[in-house]
């Protein structure tokens, strides 16, 4: 029989469909490569096998009775953001060690009605702040690729670390991520996989756990670009229980997978060519372009004048949001509690310096620090005022092009403990995938080729807001011209 | 305008984070830098720009003020460091 933990999930859902196996067989597969590759790996923050076995015999007698959802019996691992009914959901933090929801995301809910099944919750950076994943409560995930040229453990990129190494070992179908500044595409590019973060608005935040409200956003990360709209489609909906829900309808996007990019415009913007790029990603964008020219696409120089200051915007912006958002961690309703404080102001400072971690404290006191009295405007109303410029660059130019095209990254992954020292470094991982949050377009990453070492990288093609159906049909184009980037080998 | 180690401990004491003294200064330095780089800011013409305080396209959702929910005490103490009889138990907080 064949490996079950090879197929993509639009093969999986087929063969469940046709009896080919059962959710059972796939489901145990998945937790197989889990008990093998996850001591090594770090993907995984909690496996919940018994829950995935019960979850897999309810899809097959469904199967069984010739119903039904769109993902029946599909096995998919969740990002650790998502609040689960029952099962930890601790965002990576130790703030939240042993906190178990009595809710369920809308997102994961969405997913469950169409009948996938849960085989973990993923790892990743504690509250979705960082770019390695190294910043997890719960240790670093490793990715599966490595460097023809060293045998040094490479970071799968992050937030949603745990989710792209998963993806990308066979440890899951599909996962579930979350993209505030590029927390979905960088680790999709760092791993080999499709990730797309939508345009703000189309997926519930109930139930994430909040980093940045106005930025943060769910969506997949995929081994393929229609297995990634398979499953962005059924984690949207409109939802009353967020305010910034889009009371719009879901296409299917799948079907814009795989239809003809003929004469489609295709910006290429000059700011996103940044000092000390390597060649390997000057050679990717270049043929990137050659691809969607041969396919028919006309390709079009535009300028987004504002770009060099979205991440410095972004880091007003997020931390400002994440100090108001992060404040409820009290110590007192839920999460932990400091034992032994002098005072009610003690028990607070000591319970949030003993349950964060220090990136989160450094951007907890960068946000207070930004919203004080004396500089909230100078830093924090300025960055707003930015943030509408660098919104107002991509209006401009939609009238030139149907979607942009770039890199996702500034390279390919970097190996664990490189750029820990230096937080600045670690920021300007974000630099090409940030302006989509900051204006709330969707984003997706493909991946595109292999650098020297052999490690993938991936393009990203930006949207109009609404319009992913042309991300996907751009995204599709790009996958097939640019070919399989292969499979990291099996070191674990 | 370079922060010290006095306003490391004032912000965060704002952000309620207990800090310990020898952290103060290095705090400060890594501020600082990250600072600096956000001062590019400073470059960018903004007259007459209104603050983006949204980028979702819609008027806020309001709905009817009623009860759509509720009479879960249980769930709400759930995950409390402590809790009885129906309430979250706090440590004393009068002087």
């Amino acid at each position: 029989m064949t490996d079950l933990t090879q197929l993509t999930l639009k093969a999986a859902v087929d063969g469940l469909k046709a009896k080919a196996f059962s959710s059972e067989e796939i489901t145990r597969a998945f937790l197989t490569n889990i008990e093998a590759a996850n001591p090594v790996l770090n993907a995984y923050v909690e496996v919940t096998a018994d829950k995935a076995i019960d979850m897999a015999r309810a899809s097959d007698a469904r199967l069984q009775a010739g119903q039904g959802g769109v993902l029946e019996g599909a096995p998919l691992g969740i990002k650790d953001l998502f609040c689960t009914e029952g099962v930890q959901t601790a965002a990576g933090s130790n703030m939240l060690r042993g906190f178990v929801p009595p809710y369920e995301s809308t997102v994961t809910a969405n997913l469950w009605r169409d009948g996938a099944v849960m085989l973990g919750k993923l790892n990743m950076d504690e509250f979705a702040m960082g770019s390695s994943n190294e910043t997890s409560a719960f240790g670093p995930v490793v990715n599966p690729w490595k460097s023809n040229s060293s045998n040094a453990e490479l970071t799968p990129g992050g937030s949603s670390g745990g989710s792209a190494s998963a993806v990308a070992a066979d440890l899951c179908l599909a996962a579930t991520a979350s993209d505030t500044g590029g927390s979905i595409r960088q680790p999709a590019a760092f791993t080999g996989t499709v990730g797309i973060k939508p345009t703000y608005g189309r997926a519930s935040r109930y139930g994430m756990v909040a980093f940045a409200s106005s930025l943060d956003q769910a969506g997949p990360i995929a081994r393929t670009v229609e297995d990634a709209a398979l499953l962005l489609t059924s984690m949207c909906s409109f939802d009353p229980k967020d305010s910034t829900s889009l009371d719009i309808p879901t296409p299917d996007w799948s079907a814009s997978v795989g239809r003809s990019v003929k004469g489609l415009r295709i910006g290429v913007p000059s700011e996103y060519v940044v000092d000390g790029m390597p060649d390997a990603i000057q050679k990717l964008w270049a043929d990137g372009m050659d691809w969607l020219k041969d396919a028919g696409c006309e390709i079009v120089p535009i300028s987004l004048p504002h770009t060099k200051y979205a991440l410095p915007t972004y880091y007003i912006v997020a931390p400002a949001e994440a100090s108001s958002n992060l404040a409820r961690y009290d110590g007192m309703r839920f999460g932990h509690r400091a034992e032994g404080t002098a005072s009610l102001t003690d028990l607070y400072e000591s319970s949030r310096a003993e349950g964060f971690g220090n990136e989160v404290k450094r951007r907890l006191i960068i946000g207070a620090y930004v919203l004080s009295a004396g500089f909230y405007d100078a830093y924090y109303v300025r960055a707003l005022k930015v943030r509408r410029r660098i919104a107002e660059d991509f209006d401009r130019v939609w009238d030139q092009v149907d979607a942009i095209l770039t890199p996702s990254t500034p390279s390919a992954a970097f190996a664990l403990g490189d750029k820990q020292i230096d937080p600045l470094q670690m920021y300007l991982n974000d630099i090409f995938t940030v302006t989509a949050n900051l204006a709330g377009l969707p984003g997706i990453s493909v991946p595109a080729g292999v650098d020297a070492n052999g490690l993938p990288l991936g393009l990203q093609v930006i949207g109009k807001a609404l319009d992913e159906a042309t991300v996907f049909q751009v995204a599709g184009a790009l996958e097939k011209a640019a070919g399989a980037v292969g499979r990291p080998e099996r070191w674990w | 305008m370079a922060i010290d180690a006095a306003t490391v401990r004032k912000v965060a004491h704002l952000a309620r984070i207990k800090t310990p003294d020898d952290r103060l200064e290095p705090l400060a330095g890594e501020l600082n830098g990250i600072l600096a780089w956000i001062d590019q800011l400073s470059e960018v013409d903004v007259e007459g720009v209104e603050p983006m305080t949204s980028n979702v396209a819609q008027v806020l959702r309001l709905r009817d003020d009623v009860v759509t929910d509720g009479g879960k005490v249980a769930d709400v103490l759930a995950n409390a460091p402590r809790s009885a009889d129906g309430f979250f138990v706090v440590p004393k907080v009068v002087e």
